[in-house]
């Protein structure tokens, strides 16, 4: 396994949070990954729970046409990867975020389902000060 | 994103290719809406989609149930092994009629004895 990586944080990003900036988060995600020694499937996985993640934050937490950034944080934490993301949107109830039933067919609601299926943890942690949420994943290097 | 569509034997075939995200799935969906106002079976070319995400996803699930609403018949061809893992992440293969190559869609939507 590559561990060109040594624990700690591999990059932060903040930027806009909008839906033609995500292919960058994308980029980002899946470069740090593969520095870490991820497999393609793996960083394939973890893009796309990031990319669901980022889209949370675009449609529901900015909603209303209220826009603010976002901030990507990717760590390794020894054999995981950990993402971090927080927004300055206002605090979410995470109770309100459920996936839906995948027997229900009818277009969106999958992006959680994906996010749970696709890490190890995920869930929303307390933010930091002057934030509004944080969203934390993580996921096994392999 | 690019979306070609051409008509074979009258079936539409609109074939993707690149990403379809956030960004690009809003396009995606008025595209396959719009051609199936057309009133004919249509086929999505998926060989060349690098990638897909909910967003994406949700407009080929939006595509089939107006499809099925007006009595049209939508399939999916030559699914990479990316999309396809998506789509089994939201128990899609299950749903949509997915055919290895477009011709054999063709094929499959010839009239009984034709």
């Amino acid at each position: 396994m590559n561990t060109e990586a040594g624990d700690g944080l591999l990059f932060l990003l903040r930027i806009p949070a909008r839906a033609n900036r995500l292919k960058l988060i994308r980029a980002a995600v899946t470069e740090a990954a593969s520095l870490c020694g991820c497999g393609p499937e793996c960083v394939s996985e973890l893009v796309l729970a990031v990319d669901e993640a980022c889209q949370n934050v675009v449609r529901h937490a900015y909603k209303n046409g209220a826009s603010g950034d976002v901030v990507v944080e990717l760590f390794r934490v020894g054999n995981h990867l950990e993402v971090r993301l927080t927004d300055f949107a206002p605090t979410v109830d995470p109770a309100s975020i459920k996936p839906r039933d995948l027997k229900d067919l009818r277009p969106g609601g999958l992006g959680i389902h994906f996010i749970r299926e696709l890490t190890e943890h995920a869930g929303f942690v307390a933010p930091p000060a002057g934030a509004g949420n944080q969203f934390l994943m993580r996921k096994r290097i392999e | 994103m690019t979306i070609l569509a051409e008509e074979k034997q009258g079936v539409t075939i609109v074939s993707l290719s690149g990403e379809i995200d956030l960004q690009t799935s809003p396009e995606v969906r008025k595209s396959l809406l719009t051609h199936l106002e057309q009133g004919k079976d249509l086929i999505v070319d998926m060989h060349a989609v690098g990638y897909i995400d909910s967003s994406g996803v949700a407009s080929l699930v939006e595509a089939y149930q107006t499809a099925r609403q007006e009595g049209l018949r939508f399939s999916l061809a030559q699914v990479g092994q990316g999309a396809m893992r998506v789509l089994q992440l939201a128990r899609l293969d299950r749903v949509f009629t997915i055919h290895a190559t477009v011709d054999d869609g063709l094929e499959s939507l010839k009239p009984a004895g034709g």
